[in-house]
């Protein structure tokens, strides 16, 4: 047996974990899960090169590493930090990371335009998530919001630049899983926008899996806009066999009762589209866009969404029904009365409208109705109270 | 008079070109270097003490210690002439007037790096300095200074120039390089260092224009005659490039001995402030660089006279201290608004940042708003805190130090001048007419304002 290489032992908010070498403290802590995970807006774990920009994952670096132990002194973005072996690393349970990240946050929200109740992302959107966890309920900037003039680029993607947040996620999309880019960064610093070259369409096969990375509203399904709430539609997981080469397929179909609103990739509880025998998941236009019949799928089951989200809310895929104790506590008997009041009760008629009793009620009242078949019931009243009709 | 090292011949006639400059004395440190082998050059430069002249002032020794020697991977070395810090000129001046020196201390530091092509990223507004460098260029290469086997050596060197698109961010080195491989000029997220992984994944050095030239005196004279010059770290000169208001702006060369107080006043240096003014606020190193007010500035917080060198200038740490910097060497006297000053750079960083990381992208451009507010007298007191507290929120938080240079100057405008911000939001209408004055800004005793 070849030495099998020595896993790196790091501690993330206390709690520890063995990973392998050049793994990220980011993904360290997505291993742990929960809380200690710090967001990602720019980092996407299937696209190279991309993180280091948003700056909300900074954590703190307690101690380097057992070699040596003197803490960074600076935070640092944890999705482009690797491990070290005895790195200690703070995330939550450090003040200066929990400032710098209300900070980022911040920072990211001054120029958002906030426009969530008219955006197709709410409820899908990391920003919004982020905004919920760090953000303030009030603003301090008290200037204009930059924004910027909508720009065409092409039949099935909207971009909306206003709401960008520069994770520049897409771009790296269509460097790397698109074969030719035709967009990117143009200007710099606050003024800095995507855009395509000389306004040119975006036209490749697999351009739709920008809007799945793009973590705000800035990119979105042109054939879904405002068509509906994405969490009135019902996620479902289904796939087709694609002969676009280098598409997988595998879909989540937003439905809506039978109608196929929305085709995206597969996504994990990183909102990451999910990877299949180590190939991430992309997805071709013709699934996302052209495939919009419940017929053209296979439908697999419903998707599994985070409890928390607000995609989830009524659709649990594993709904547990609250148990019926009843039976259980009187040892197996039926309890009548309970279950089938109606049929039953010999009070409860129903075909007595108790509001239309003479009050107050007698005895009487109910004993004779429940004497009586229905039919016979009417006339009964009608001997009772009179013809009010006539 | 100081010792001088890099502008000792910049007077003489003709020294721009290949001719004058030789028989000047010129080219003699490549023939040294060329029989010496590569470590004892990086062993001479640690010697001497070196520090980069752009700005960071790190042991250039060190930094050439520290690229990495893959067998069979090319190394490069560029030049850094991506000169855009506010109030910085001098490696305009040294490429302008002395070129040679440049492409002579570039051969050098190519041959002991390793370099067979180095590159002198130019800023793009340099561009008549393009011509002279590429003039220079072509003299040395027909004289068998650059090209194929150098003077008999066996040892390749090309060196080309390539513009800049005038983006300050570019001066960064990771941006630099990202722009020289014709990407958009986004810094690098560190590590990998260029050392590793520089210029087309290739390790590679990156230097300012100064520090390549001091490579030639340090060579010629020998790191020990260097490193006597100056006080403890801070060896050899440098340049400083001086202006505002000073009765004779331009490119010093000093030996870091001299204090601060006699750079200004004395005649051989800035000769004082024009028309009897007194001094009120020193940027001593570039825009980044904290400012300072006058009593700050002429003696530390213990009482002892500043110098002009890395040590004594970052005295205090930035409660009370500044930085070297770049030597962009800016005077303000009593009638600067240091308001409008501070607006002014911030506008600038605002224009400058790449947009790369959010700290800096949405930060400088909010400190600007807020900066403009207060200078046209509709501010707010709780804009000074919410000021710092954005700074505060962008130092330390970005990938590159555009971040902090942008904080900086703001941080230290409001530490030191606060009650001037204060004033002007007190006086909205008073502060559009006149300005604040000197106040107590030079008076011996200073406790400096914790905001």
């Amino acid at each position: 047996m070849a030495d099998e290489v020595k896993n790196f032992k790091v501690t993330i908010d206390n709690i520890s974990i063995d990973v392998a070498p050049g793994t990220t403290i980011l993904n360290a802590a997505r291993m742990i899960g929960g809380d200690v995970t710090p967001p990602a807006m720019c980092y996407y774990s299937k696209l190279q090169g991309s993180g280091g920009k948003c700056r909300t994952c900074l954590v703190e670096v307690a101690a380097g590493s057992t070699a040596d132990p003197r803490p960074m002194p600076k935070l640092v973005a944890s999705c482009r930090t690797t491990v070290m072996d005895g790195m200690i690393v703070k995330n939550i349970t450090s003040d200066k990371v929990i400032d710098a990240r209300n900070g980022v946050v911040e920072f990211l929200l001054i120029n958002h335009p906030l426009d969530c109740p008219i955006c197709d992302q709410a409820g899908e959107c990391h920003l919004q998530d982020l905004g919920y966890d760090h953000g303030k309920e009030s603003t301090r900037y008290k200037f204009a919001r930059r924004t910027f003039v909508r720009e065409d680029i092409g039949p099935y993607i909207q971009l909306h630049m206003t709401r960008c947040i520069l994770c520049y996620r897409c771009t790296y999309v269509a460097d790397q899983i698109t074969n030719k880019r035709v967009h990117g960064v143009v200007d710099r610093g606050d003024h800095a926008a995507i855009s395509t070259y000389i306004s040119k369409a975006i036209d490749n096969d697999f351009s739709g899996n920008m809007i799945d990375v793009c973590p705000v509203g800035a990119l979105t399904d042109k054939t879904f806009r405002f068509k509906n709430r994405v969490w009135f539609t019902k996620p479902v997981d289904a796939h087709r066999n694609c002969e676009t080469p280098g598409c997988c397929g595998k879909a989540t179909l937003w439905l809506r009762g039978d109608e196929v609103f929305r085709v995206t990739a597969r996504k994990d509880q990183w909102g990451e589209v999910q990877s299949y025998d180590g190939k991430t998941g992309w997805i071709c236009n013709t699934c996302r866009f052209d495939k919009k019949k419940t017929s053209d799928w296979i439908v697999e089951g419903l998707t599994s969404i985070s409890r928390h989200s607000v995609i989830g809310a009524n659709k649990y895929k594993t709904l547990e029904m609250p148990h019926e104790t009843v039976q259980k506590v009187m040892h197996g008997v039926r309890p009548k009365l309970l279950m089938d009041i109606h049929n039953v009760s010999e009070v409860n008629n129903p075909n007595i409208h108790l509001s239309e009793l003479e009050r107050p009620a007698k005895g009487t009242d109910f004993k004779k109705a429940s004497q009586h078949p229905v039919n016979e019931d009417k006339a009964e009243q009608e001997a009772q109270f009179g013809k009010t009709e006539k | 008079m100081a010792k001088k090292l890099l502008l000792e011949k910049a007077h003489v006639p003709g020294i721009r070109y290949y001719d004058t400059y030789r028989r000047e004395g010129g080219y003699r440190s490549v023939e040294k270097t060329l029989k010496m082998p590569p470590a004892d050059i990086v062993e001479e430069v640690k010697k001497s003490g070196l520090r980069g002249r752009g700005g960071a002032g790190f042991p250039t020794g060190m930094k050439w210690s520290f690229i990495s020697k893959p067998e069979g991977v090319p190394r490069h070395l560029v030049c850094n002439a991506d000169e855009s810090e506010p109030g910085t000129f001098k490696d305009r001046y040294l490429m302008e007037f002395i070129p040679h020196l440049l492409i002579e201390g570039m051969i050098v530091s190519s041959f002991a790096l390793g370099s067979n092509t180095s590159y002198i990223y130019i800023r793009g507004e340099y561009d008549w300095i393009t011509d002279i460098l590429e003039e220079a260029i072509a003299e040395a290469k027909k004289n068998n200074w650059l090209g194929k086997n150098i003077q008999g050596s066996g040892f390749d060197c090309e060196i080309y120039v390539q513009r800049g698109a005038g983006a300050y961010i570019c001066g960064e080195e990771t941006a630099l390089i990202e722009s020289l491989e014709g990407k958009r000029g986004n810094p690098r997220i560190k590590p990998p260092f260029p050392a590793v992984k520089g210029l087309w994944e290739r390790p590679t050095v990156v230097n300012n224009v100064e520090t390549l030239a001091a490579v030639v005196p340090i060579i010629n004279n020998g790191a020990e005659a260097y490193a006597a010059i100056g006080v403890g770290k801070s060896t050899g000169t440098k340049l400083i490039s001086a202006c505002g208001n000073i009765n004779k702006p331009g490119v010093y060369e000093i030996d870091m001995t001299i204090s601060v107080e006699e750079f200004i006043y004395s005649d051989e240096y800035c000769g004082g402030i024009p028309n009897g003014k007194r001094l009120k606020a020193c940027i001593p190193g570039g825009s980044s660089v904290p400012i300072v007010p006058a009593n700050l500035l002429l003696t530390t917080a213990k009482g002892e006279k500043r110098l002009m060198n890395y040590e004594s200038l970052s005295d205090g740490g930035f409660a009370t201290g500044t930085m070297m910097g770049s030597g962009g060497f800016i005077v303000l006297d009593e009638d600067q608004c240091i308001v409008k000053h501070t607006y002014t750079l911030a506008r600038f960083y605002r224009h400058e940042s790449c947009g790369q990381c959010s700290p800096c992208r949405e930060g400088t451009g909010w400190m600007e708003k807020i900066l403009k507010n207060i200078e046209e007298g509709r501010g707010q007191m709780s804009d000074i805190d919410l000021l710092w507290d954005i700074q505060r929120r962008i130092e330390g938080n970005t990938i590159c130090p555009l971040g902090d240079a942008a904080a900086w100057p703001v941080a230290a405008a409001i530490r030191h001048f606060r009650d001037e911000f204060e004033w002007h939001v007190k006086n909205p209408e008073l502060c559009r007419t006149r300005n604040y004055g000197l106040a107590h800004y030079a008076d011996p005793i200073h406790v400096p304002v914790t905001a």
